[in-house]
């Protein structure tokens, strides 16, 4: 298969198995739309095609010809028979989402763990709950030596000591255990103090810090307890922590709804605040809610989308480039076949725990009982539910057969499926849309790049 | 007329809602 589209003058091919991307001229890309997708053949003759005027057809019909016999252009698909095989094969965990703190200093309008505390009681977890969990992470994680620990809630600062104690246990056994623990932590800014900067760039491998753009954007969901707006209380704070990094990841983290869907304003006004590495994520919301996405607003976004890359080539030629999670993509290397075919490892390399010591799949299916996995004492007394997931990759998702993109996005989040469709095997529809999207995006930009490049070099 | 532009990190990173498994570290 291939997919063909013209993006900011360019006609790009992307071959879908092989992942070779391919810059064509406008003849070029008039033949090969002329070929069947998937056969690889012409249908129909040229004249009938009526591309008998193109200067040099032969030539064209040549180098497409070529370019199928080396592999980069109709490539077959030889991936599918190792989905069986990873299937069969037994998980080990590997990254933990910690729920440190079900409980939130902020009332945001959107938050889909209902106010912090998951649609169950307020709690902080305990020390001794955190040091089993990593003690379990551990145990589970047979031939892992890199594990992913993620501090989260709610509100994780709310509980910043048992983080600080739960980060000095992991350094104290990791040694010992043949393991090196990455953490991270996800803030809403509110209590970062010098204290939680200083420890943080020290320790934590990236910071995720929430905002989602201006004032007004930013309050208009992202409320303190009384109502008021937040993003004078956590701007400077960001600008410091940001600032502190040094070398070391961080993310802005912003939420996008149907209130602004035109995000590449906010995370404009983001880079000009100096923050560098940004991410921009759509609201996750039951569709009757009234900030809700909805198909309905692809068109927007999609157009969204391409107006961000447009920007962010025009600040990376002015000299004051960001990044943008999204468009980060490794078009020569990056994640192995297997983790394209099996995805996030939802339940099955990540579990979520929150402050009691249950076992989730995840952050998003917190307090959702049908999928308690089981307990940090008994260890996974479900083990049909993590079955579930295990069965869960881009092969099983039946609407994926033909997509270009199902080896960028693994098939996408189980719980936005589980969440739209009912099935976590499902297929989310705008997230699949404006995953195809970024994916077109990404390339260009890079195409951009390169012609950038060649034309510095001539001059 | 053509010119050709193929230890991780297990939706950690900076998208909670997304599992871009494609930008992961690896």
């Amino acid at each position: 298969m291939i997919h063909l589209y013209k993006l900011n003058g360019y006609d790009i091919a992307i071959d879908q198995n092989s992942g070779a991307i391919h810059v064509l001229d406008e003849d070029t890309a008039r033949v090969l739309a002329c070929f069947d997708a998937e056969t690889g053949e012409m249908e129909g003759t040229p004249e009938e095609n009526g591309l008998e005027g193109i200067e040099g057809l032969d030539d064209i019909l040549s180098d497409i010809e070529e370019l199928k016999e080396d592999g980069k252009l109709f490539s077959p698909d030889i991936f599918r028979p190792m989905a069986g095989d990873l299937k069969e094969k037994q998980s080990v965990l590997k990254a933990m989402c910690l729920h440190v703190a079900h409980a939130c200093n902020m009332d945001c309008g959107y938050c889909f763990a209902g106010k912090g505390e998951y649609h169950g009681d307020a709690g902080l977890m305990s020390y001794e709950t955190g040091k089993k969990a990593i003690d379990y992470l551990v145990e589970n994680s047979p031939g892992r030596r890199n594990l992913e620990v993620d501090f989260f809630g709610g509100e994780p600062l709310l509980n910043w000591q048992v983080v600080k104690d739960l980060v000095a246990y992991g350094r104290s056994i990791e040694k010992e255990a043949g393991k090196n623990f990455r953490f991270t932590l996800t803030t809403n800014g509110l209590l970062v103090d010098d204290d939680v900067i200083e420890f943080s760039n020290r320790e934590m491998s990236n910071v995720v810090l929430s905002l989602d753009g201006c004032r007004e954007t930013n309050d208009r969901m992202r409320k303190t307890k009384d109502g008021g707006g937040t993003y004078d209380l956590i701007v400077d704070k960001f600008k410091r922590f940001a600032d502190a990094r040094g070398e070391k990841e961080y993310y802005m983290r912003g939420t996008y709804t149907k209130y602004d869907l035109r995000f590449t304003d906010e995370l404009l006004h983001m880079a000009d605040l100096g923050f560098r590495e940004l991410s921009m994520e759509p609201v996750v919301a039951p569709p009757e809610a009234d900030y809700a996405l909805s198909v309905g607003d692809a068109p927007v976004l999609t157009e969204e989308y391409e107006k961000l890359a447009l920007a962010m080539i025009e600040r990376r030629r002015q000299g004051r480039p960001f990044e943008f999670y999204h468009y980060m993509v490794d078009l020569e290397g990056g994640p192995c076949i297997a983790k394209r075919i099996s995805g996030c490892g939802v339940g099955t390399e990540y579990i979520a725990v929150t402050p009691e010591g249950d076992i989730y799949p995840c952050h998003q299916f917190v307090g959702e009982k049908d999928f308690i996995m089981g307990n940090l004492d008994e260890g996974i007394t479900r083990p049909e539910v993590r079955q579930m997931f295990r069965s869960c990759n881009i092969y099983s998702h039946e609407e994926c057969g033909d997509c270009f993109a199902k080896l960028y996005c693994s098939g996408g989040c189980a719980a936005n499926a589980y969440h739209s469709t009912g099935r976590v095997d499902g297929v989310y529809e705008l997230g699949c849309i404006l995953h195809k999207k970024r994916i077109e995006c990404a390339v260009m930009m890079k195409a951009c790049e390169a012609d950038d490049a060649a034309r510095a070099v001539e001059e | 007329r053509i010119k050709t532009l193929r230890e991780c990190q297990t939706c950690q990173s900076a998208s909670k809602t997304s599992s871009s498994v494609v930008n992961q570290k690896c």
